[in-house]
């Protein structure tokens, strides 16, 4: 309840944060509510293909005469979800590295920010692509654990000089003093003082999710379900030809408009929450 | 000297452990990947199947029945005689492939990412120089923040639609158009520069913002230190101000971020190269990965990362040296 109360305040006092959480409110509002008011229907009536937007159709058909719109909206669901689930998975895996290097120092924060560094150089795409691709992943939580594996060392080694820094403040000194058992020191003291740079953090790594899936998707290496905007794309641009269709351009921009849309509201609500957190930035 | 030494340990242990992780890549595999290319041969070419399940361990490089460190051995070895193995869908040596695909790559990386740089820091410099006008400000950072969160294949599916197809001024796909003859000609240079402002153009138009943001608080952190103050005290002319005070001075800092954004952009290729047909690195990846081909994956990940490696290392070197605080360290 507490956090809601600190989320509207901040929505309150920064415009750009209340329209990227208004935006993802909408989004959120369409991956749940929005598939059961629009129905799809999957049944393909090829006479009515590659529409251009109309009444009937506000934004076009698909290949095989299914409306886009109902398409988009019901394609959000796994969208969000593979954002949600590597952006979950990330910063799970994040906080537990970072965490146990900062605390406990020594061989186990080399060997741990060693593994970083190769973890940092290594391409990220081409070898979520393989994994994604060679594993053979056919739903959303599995592709979302995938992509998690491989982002996240940056908030990792944040976390950590996060916890070092944190590690000389006197409250933290106190309680070692006190002998405060460690769940303690984790959960009620550090923890709670990243809140805000792991909030940040995590909608960060759902926005390279977002990208890194929509991209491995458009080259066909994950089939998925073909309302997944990644799908279609992939659909519009390669298996079907519909961007050589003058008519079809609602299909093929559609899902573009709406993956930059959702992008644009997660980078809004994060400068937002940015600004909040560090005073300097504001003005 | 100390750090320059430091450094390339780091850059030899991470390519070890690339080595480790292209070698273990292959054999982690879910399914036994010799039997199934076995199988494929001897289906494909009618190959009995044992003389086919050598044939497989051969083109792999990969024998279960060794044992795990002597094949990492003979990994290793082929790798250093500078043998990446054969491509199984090609049908020619990854290293092939490579030289053909590695200018392609770099010509695309290195002048889109210049133009980017160099239009992104121009437009971060005059926002931060004529700070007063707070609407430039609020239009480039409006337009930054909007172009970052479009990825630049989606850009790229854009500009292919609206400059390609629909109004037909440039070309869709490849490197240069089949009607000249590569070589150091006229015609064929135009050709490449023609073929490849659209991919070039999608990269430009998503990262220039970033470069625009980041020379825009660096210059403007700049602007108010004293020197800038006591060259404008001393009455000099805007024009040197803004070039050799202001200019020089938030340059610098940018440098090494290019350098590693070169190597990111290496990485990130496989979807713009795909989208544009363009035969780089990326392309072949991207083929590579969709018909399952370890050995073109194995090599050209590895090249990749070990490209990146050396970026990285050259752009700690390069810091340290403009940066003499670093040193310290």
């Amino acid at each position: 309840m507490k956090s809601l109360t600190i989320l509207f305040g901040v929505v309150r006092r920064n415009k750009k944060a209340l329209l990227g959480f208004v935006m993802l409110l909408g989004f959120l509002f369409m991956a749940t509510l929005g598939r059961v008011v629009v129905p799809l229907s999957m049944d393909s009536n090829y006479a009515l293909r590659f529409q251009a937007p109309s009444f009937s159709h506000p934004l076009g058909t698909d290949y095989a005469g299914r409306d886009t719109w109902a398409l988009i909206v019901h394609g959000s669901t796994d969208v969000l979800l593979i954002a949600f689930c590597t952006g979950f998975f990330a910063t799970l895996i994040a906080i537990l590295v970072g965490m146990l290097a900062g605390l406990s120092g020594g061989w186990v924060d080399l060997v741990l920010m060693r593994i970083v560094d190769v973890l940092l150089t290594i391409p990220q795409f081409p070898i979520m692509a393989i994994f994604a691709a060679l594993f053979r992943i056919n739903n959303p939580v599995s592709f979302g654990l995938i992509l998690a594996l491989w982002s996240w060392p940056v908030l990792a080694a944040a976390i950590r000089a996060q916890v070092l820094s944190l590690k000389q403040k006197e409250f933290i000194e106190v309680c070692i003093i006190m002998n405060l058992p460690m769940r303690h020191i984790i959960f009620k003291e550090l923890l709670p003082n990243m809140v805000p740079f792991i909030a940040i953090n995590f909608i960060n790594s759902a926005r390279g999710a977002i990208t890194a899936s929509v991209g491995i998707m458009l080259l066909g290496l994950v089939p998925l379900s073909v309302t997944n905007w990644g799908m279609m794309l992939n659909l519009a641009t390669v298996s079907t030809g519909a961007i050589f269709v003058p008519h079809a351009y609602g299909y093929v921009f559609a899902p573009i408009f709406f993956i930059v849309m959702l992008q644009y509201s997660l980078i809004c609500f994060t400068s937002g929450l940015e600004e909040l957190f560090d005073p300097r930035l504001r003005r | 000297m100390k750090l320059f030494f430091k450094r390339l340990g780091i850059a030899l242990f991470t390519i070890f452990v690339t080595l480790v992780i292209t070698f273990v890549l292959l054999r982690a595999m879910p399914g036994d990947i010799v039997t199934t290319r076995a199988m494929e041969l001897n289906v494909q070419q009618g190959i009995p199947f044992s003389q086919a399940m050598e044939m497989a361990k051969a083109q792999l490089n990969y024998d279960p029945t060794v044992p795990m460190y002597i094949q990492f051995v003979g990994y290793v070895s082929n790798l250093l005689s500078g043998n990446l193995g054969e491509s199984l869908t090609y049908r020619v040596p990854v290293l092939d492939i490579v030289k053909m695909a590695l200018p392609w790559t770099l010509f695309l990386c290195s002048i889109s990412l210049f133009f980017s740089f160099l239009t992104g820091c121009l437009i971060g410099l005059v926002v931060a120089w004529f700070r007063e006008w707070k609407w430039l400000d609020t239009i480039a950072t409006f337009l930054a923040t909007v172009t970052q969160a479009v990825p630049d294949f989606l850009i790229g599916v854009l500009l292919l639609v609206i400059f390609g197809i629909n109004l037909r001024w440039f070309p869709l796909r490849g490197a240069y158009s089949i009607d000249v003859t590569p070589g150091a000609n006229f015609p064929f240079i135009i050709s490449v520069l023609y073929h490849a402002i659209l991919p070039a153009m999608a990269f430009i138009c998503c990262s220039a913002g970033s470069w625009m943001l980041s020379m825009k608080a660096i210059a403007g952190s700049i602007l108010s230190e004293d020197y800038i103050n006591v060259a404008r005290a001393k009455g000099l002319q805007q024009k040197r101000i803004l070039v050799h005070y202001l200019g020089r001075n938030a340059i610098i800092p940018m440098i090494p971020g290019f350098i590693v954004a070169l190597g990111g952009m290496l990485g990130g290729s496989i979807f713009t190269e795909t989208i544009f047909g363009y035969p780089g690195l990326g392309y072949f990846f991207g083929r590579a990965v969709g018909t399952r081909d370890f050995v073109l994956i194995q090599g050209l990940l590895l090249l990749t990362t070990v490209a990146i490696i050396f970026l990285n290392f050259f752009a700690d070197i390069i810091y340290a040296w403009i940066d003499p605080r670093i040193k310290q360290e």
